[in-house]
């Protein structure tokens, strides 16, 4: 079931890329728009062929320009969520949904409006309901057909942040029950971090960064091209609950993190964003200081680039998080990779949206591992 | 009152909304989704029957039709009667006349549906017939609910062409407007009046009831 891209054209829209998504994986391409990021997807989709193009998944040849292979929209077994939803407006949204099946079932179509969390909604119209709650219905209604490959065009741009912060919530979650490759196209690299388990960054139709989210997050390169000063890394950690002053208790593999605004009920596994730039190293424990967040860590890399400052690549147990300080800080420390030191976050650097949770994958066992954290 | 001029009348403005109806969405999609070369000239084709007067259209139907043309000579072999001055070149000239009033709404009704909301439809499965059935013609119904309801108001209106092309046969080509006419050169204004009003009213209602319907599905689409 992988899905196989590959598209070359001059003109209107140059586009130089090439790449592969297992099933069950989920591929950001993260891009400014103009990028052609959007172009590729709508190439997947056939809505679009470029002079030179080859698409399979799971073996079926969509589009293959040397052949001169090159089949329908509709004959090729894609969900496609849009930017605008585009739902059709004359429908219910059961009967959006139904309206994508070849054999309409009624009673799948329910299931697959409670999967998005629309009990009770089927029989809106999508004038009747709020933009998160349309783009729940363009997710079931791309889903109903049991695509091979789903496609999202910037789900999530149209909607408010609150609706955005929930629907990516939504998404991770349902990941455990995507067994198909996913394509998700976004300008937002926070975004796609959080929800992606590889990236490729598009500029100018051609890929400039490309690998795991971890890898693509930690490259001062790719941040660059997205206009990104900052580097970030994603620690894995387990709510423990709420603390008296509002804080609240996150196990991580090295020890406990207190952060405000956790939303999510104990035992929830989630991945906090760590910003590159708000983690102050220290050698010995530190000890009469504001910030309560304190984790051990090894020192695995020390990356040095044209300025003064320096990535370090630490260790928190299995996972990575990235430390921006200064060569002047590095050389006094004496900092070399093994060294254990103490990294130190403020949680009030830790926002909302930089949280996310884990899809249990394992336990629905539906999909693939995936990889990465 | 004329009531074989009436049941002509409507009898032409049924057979060219049958005709037109098919026409319409035909033109109507290639005109609203499609880019071609020629697409602005085929455009003012279409809206010609708009602007040139009655007596110049009425005139080239005549030549086209008359048993000199190619048309008119193929109509006589195969009919064994003239196309001019019969209910069936009335229909003919009807329906070209009536072109603008059929294609221009529903082109409009077919640009109204967003692109991604077409684009949704293919990459839901839906074959272009599928599609055509499903999504095209619910959305874009109230334009060709328009373009039906003006053609039918129209035919029945139309005085020039049909005397042009019809002549005046009772029971063949003298249509309601005709009569009228008629009725008043014989200086009949009462008969002359009750189907002028016959015709307010019918034209009045068939354009009531499609703000009426274009209201509701405005509604149920907004």
């Amino acid at each position: 079931m992988t899905l196989s891209v590959s598209f070359r054209a001059e003109g209107p829209i140059p586009l130089d890329v090439a790449f592969e998504v297992a099933p069950g994986d989920l591929l950001a391409l993260v891009g400014h728009s103009g990028s052609g990021k959007t172009t590729i997807l709508r190439s997947i989709a056939g809505l679009w062929t470029p002079s030179t193009a080859r698409v399979s998944a799971g073996g079926v040849v969509w589009v293959d320009t040397g052949a001169r292979v090159n089949l329908a929209v509709h004959r090729r077994a894609i969900g496609i969520v849009f930017q605008s939803y585009a739902l059709f407006p004359h429908m219910t949204a059961a009967q959006n949904v139904l309206a994508a099946m070849s054999t309409p079932d009624r009673t799948e179509a329910g299931r697959i409006l409670d999967l998005v969390n629309l009990q009770g909604l089927a029989d809106r119209k999508p004038a009747e309901l709020s933009g998160g709650q349309q783009q729940r219905v363009a997710l079931a209604r791309a889903l109903a057909r049991k695509p091979a490959v789903l496609l999202l065009d910037e789900p999530f741009s149209a909607v408010d942040r609150a609706t955005r912060e929930k629907l990516h919530a939504e998404i991770i979650a349902l990941r455990a029950h995507l067994a198909m490759p996913v394509v998700l196209v976004t300008h937002d690299m926070n975004e796609a971090q959080l929800l992606a388990d590889r990236m490729l960054v598009i500029e100018k139709g051609r890929v400039v960064a490309e690998g795991t989210t971890a890898e693509v997050m930690s490259d001062a390169r790719a941040l660059r091209a997205m206009g990104l000063r900052e580097v970030a890394a994603m620690l894995p950690a387990v709510v423990v609950g709420p603390e008296e002053d509002g804080l609240t208790r996150l196990d991580t593999a090295t020890g406990p993190i207190f952060l405000p605004g956790v939303q999510a009920s104990p035992g929830t596994r989630l991945r906090v964003r760590i910003m590159a730039h708000e983690v102050i190293l220290s050698r010995a424990r530190p000890v009469g200081l504001s910030a309560q967040n304190i984790l051990p860590a090894i020192v695995t890399a020390l990356q040095f680039g044209d300025g003064p400052a320096v990535t370090v690549h630490l260790a928190v147990g299995e996972t990575e998080i990235l430390a921006r300080i200064t060569r002047r800080a590095v050389a006094q420390m004496g900092l070399a990779p093994g060294d254990a030191v103490h990294a130190v976050l403020k949680a009030m650097s830790v926002a909302r949206d930089h949280i996310a949770g884990v899809a249990e994958r394992d336990q629905l066992g539906t999909a693939s591992a995936r990889r990465g954290v | 009152m004329d009531w074989t001029a009436l049941f002509l009348s409507l009898e032409l403005a049924a057979w060219t909304v049958a005709i037109l109806l098919p026409v319409s969405v035909v033109m109507g999609r290639v005109l609203a989704f499609h880019h071609f070369k020629a697409k602005r000239l085929v455009e003012a084709l279409v809206m010609l029957p708009l602007v040139l007067p009655p007596t110049v259209f009425g005139f080239y139907m005549l030549v086209a039709f008359g048993r000199n043309s190619p048309l008119g000579a193929f109509w006589l072999n195969l009919f064994g009667h003239q196309l001019v001055f019969s209910f069936e070149g009335l229909v003919v000239a009807s329906v070209i006349f009536n072109l603008p009033f059929a294609i221009q709404p529903a082109q409009r009704g077919f640009e109204a549906i967003a692109v991604e909301v077409r684009e949704a439809a293919r990459c839901c499965g839906l074959s272009p017939w599928r599609a055509l059935w499903k999504v095209d013609l619910p959305l874009a119904w109230p334009g060709l609910m328009t373009a039906m309801v003006l053609t039918f108001a129209h035919t029945l209106g139309e005085f020039g062409i049909v005397l042009m092309v019809g002549g005046s046969i009772p029971g063949e080509t003298k249509t309601i407007a005709i009569s009228i006419y008629d009725r008043v050169q014989a200086f009949d204004d009462a008969g002359a009046g009750i189907m002028a009003a016959t015709l307010v009213a019918i034209s009045l209602a068939a354009i009531t009831i499609t703000y009426v319907l274009s209201a509701r599905v405005g509604r149920r689409l907004s």
